[in-house]
């Protein structure tokens, strides 16, 4: 054998130099290029799915962040709105501003007078929202009360949707063809105007896409997200900090180590049906409330968590714990003034990603009734409510056309969030990294 | 307390007889490996012990057993009988944080915390309650400092990070780090072995001003450097402490050929 391979080795053809040589020194430096390549494409790849992602979303969910409004005539009638003439809260708000509004509707088209399909078609071009709109201007001066003004009225959905361009100029948009020519009119006169969609952002989920809002969805989210974090960070770093620190390495510890990490790897609606026969069933909670909805997300990160501050400790260098103890700190001062400090950033990196799953969750959330039809928006964490993904589930599942645009806005708004968090994970990680 | 007597005599005096820690028939076992075998050696009182042998004979073990940094390796076990001034530091009732202060160690590694280099310093005093922040504090930092010979390098960015210092600046402040608690008998495991000839030579002139105040125990590869500083060597091989005796004596006329063998560089 060490023969054979001398001979080989001494034989010009396997040698460094010469024609052969150089042929295998290029096709090395192809093969590099070929992997580069690969690598360059995989890439381009994942970002042009990126991108057909974001554009389509941003394309559908951009209109609903506009709305449509009619400007009307409007006379608040004193008989019609406070008749009794007292000026009282109660009577105020439960007053019918429909009438109002179909007054000065009449007052805009003379010409529906007496015609009953006629006045039903144009009352179909304002959103219900509009009684909604006087009536909160009422309530914050009952001193209009006899006057008329021009006033901006929001357009509903399906006049909305015409206008975008979303629906058809036909009666498939649900609009009559006497009501499509009577938009026509108001858009020809300018009394149709474009404004940022407030709803969105203030109202909560409605029937009437109009006046649908994300804001219920959002606080709710919030409420779950503040619970999750205020119970799985600590919890999953006093985990970490023991099964790392403290405890011995045997048995029963391989033995959790192997639950968490399979604990990580569970459909999340596995931990909403865990969440539903504890803390519904058992222990009578609230149901579609966001503290259960905060409880059942803190089971889906903590193994998370747990895990990525787990590695975080680990990294700490073992030339840092044995400085600290070779001076005398005991074992709890040697993690509190060093170790942890050192791991923090690793754990707040892991933590915000385990965060960011967390939000975008519904699974769990379904299993716990918070996919319920909420109006109000929460005041406590044990209101009912809904959250951003649950919304987004919901939306998309409605009919309304105008719902469509709105899925995609929830999508943005969602995906805003997520981008925030991501930042801010990123800012701590360099504020709080340090080098040794 | 005896040693604050000897301490007044001039460093060239006669080796004392004081012994301060004294280990009988140690025995360190990882796991199913027997590292050290029935040791039994005397550390005197203000003298530096040099441990010597070749890689994976024991000497760091031994080093590790008397501040019991042994206690942090998993399946690490002591057995035998490890004695500072007559007490056993493995006894049950004895508080391993104190033994700790009193057996200061440094690092092969230069190992300061990634904090200030006065906080470096601090550290120790603040945890063992010797000082609350303030002069007394920055009494200890500056006196430390200058024991360790670093706080003319220093003095103007105490509050710099210790991590960016030199490897030898580094390694002092990790002596002086362990000086601040004013430890009794100090450790050092390989401490010049990540440094160059300079940095070297500062640490060793360090060592033999700090014998005058504290007992000194180093582990050492380079047998020069045992015997610059030493006054008395160890000499360990695959477990077992095979010779022992006034460095001098090591070096010239080695009773064990082992011994022999090692420091004329015949293996090792």
């Amino acid at each position: 054998m060490t023969e054979l391979s001398m001979t080989q080795s001494a034989h010009p053809k396997v040698g460094t130099t010469g024609a052969d040589a150089e042929k295998r020194l290029k096709a090395r430096y192809r093969a590099e290029k070929r992997f580069r390549a690969y690598g360059l494409v995989s890439i381009a790849i994942a970002l042009l799915f990126l991108a057909v992602l974001l554009a389509s979303i941003i394309a559908k969910g951009a209109s609903a962040f506009t709305q449509t409004f009619i400007e009307l005539p409007v006379t608040f009638d004193a008989e019609t709105i406070d008749p009794d003439g007292s000026r009282e809260h109660s009577a105020l708000s439960a007053a019918d501003y429909r009438t109002l509004i179909n007054a000065a509707l009449e007052k805009k088209f003379p010409e529906i007078a007496g015609d009953r399909t006629a006045k039903r078609d144009v009352q179909r071009l304002v959103s219900q929202g509009a009684e909604l709109e006087l009536r909160k201007m009422v309530l914050a001066d009952p001193k209009i009360i006899g006057t008329s003004a021009e006033i901006w009225l929001p357009a509903s959905s399906a006049a909305d949707q015409v206008l975008k361009g979303n629906a058809a100029h036909d009666e498939s948009s649900g609009l009559s063809e006497g009501a499509l020519a009577k938009l026509d009119l108001l858009k020809a006169a300018g009394t149709l105007k474009r404004r940022f969609n407030t709803y969105l952002f203030t109202n909560g989920d409605s029937r009437q896409p109009e006046l649908a809002g994300l804001i219920g969805a959002v606080v709710g989210s919030f409420y779950s997200l503040a619970i999750t974090i205020a119970l799985s960070f600590p919890l999953g770093v006093a985990a970490a900090v023991y099964l790392e620190e403290f405890a011995s390495k045997n048995r029963w510890t391989d033995l959790i180590e192997v639950n968490i990490n399979n604990l990580a790897a569970v459909p999340s609606i596995v931990f909403g049906l865990l969440a539903l026969e504890i803390f519904l069933n058992v222990l009578g909670l609230p149901r579609s409330a966001p503290l259960v909805g905060g409880l059942a997300l803190t089971l889906v990160s903590l193994p998370t968590i747990i895990i990525s501050a787990r590695v975080a400790l680990k990294a700490v260098p073992p030339w840092i714990r044995e400085a600290a103890q070779g001076l005398g700190a005991s074992r709890q001062q040697m993690v509190m003034h060093h170790v942890l400090p050192l791991a923090m950033p690793g754990i707040l990196t892991g933590t915000i990603i385990a965060m960011a799953r967390a939000i975008g969750e519904s699974a769990p959330l379904l299993m716990i009734g918070m996919v319920a039809f909420v109006v109000d928006i929460p005041a406590t964490p044990v209101d009912p409510a809904t959250a951003l993904p649950v919304q987004v589930y919901l939306w998309a599942a409605s009919p309304e056309r105008a719902f469509v645009e709105r899925t995609s806005a929830a999508i943005l708004v969602l995906l805003a969030c997520l981008a925030v968090m991501n930042a801010t994970a990123i800012y701590l990680r360099k504020k709080f990294e340090r080098r040794w | 307390m005896i040693s604050e007597a000897q301490s007044t005599t001039p460093a060239s005096r006669p080796a004392s007889d004081a012994v301060k820690m004294r280990a009988t028939g140690a025995n360190v076992y990882y796991g199913e490996k027997h590292a050290l075998k029935e040791v039994n050696l005397e550390i005197k009182s203000h003298e530096v012990t040099a441990l010597i042998g070749p890689s994976g004979c024991g000497k760091s073990t031994f080093l590790r057993c008397l501040n019991r940094m042994n206690d942090l390796i998993e399946g690490a076990r002591v057995t035998g009988e490890i004695l500072l001034d007559g007490h056993d530091i493995y006894d049950k009732d004895l508080d391993v944080v104190h033994l700790r202060a009193r057996v200061g160690m440094v690092f092969q590694k230069p190992n300061p915390f990634p904090k200030s280099i006065y906080d470096n310093i601090a550290y120790g005093p603040r945890i063992h309650g010797l000082a609350k922040s303030g002069p007394d504090l920055d009494e200890i930092v500056i006196s430390s400092l200058e024991r360790a010979g670093l706080y003319a390098e220093v003095k103007d960015r105490l509050n710099e990070p210790g991590t960016g210092l030199s490897g030898g600046q580094q390694q002092r402040l990790c002596i002086a780090r362990a000086i601040a608690v004013s430890p009794e008998v100090i450790l050092m495991d390989e401490p010049c072995s990540a440094l160059d000839p300079i940095a070297t030579a500062k640490v060793e002139e360090l060592i033999d001003e700090l014998r005058e105040n504290f007992t000194i125990v180093i582990v050492t590869h380079s047998m020069q450097q045992a015997a610059r500083v030493s006054q008395r060597t160890a000499f360990f091989h695959l477990g077992e402490l095979v010779e022992v005796g006034a460095t001098e004596k090591i070096f010239t006329n080695p009773q064990h050929k082992l011994t022999q063998g090692y420091i004329t560089g015949r293996f090792g």
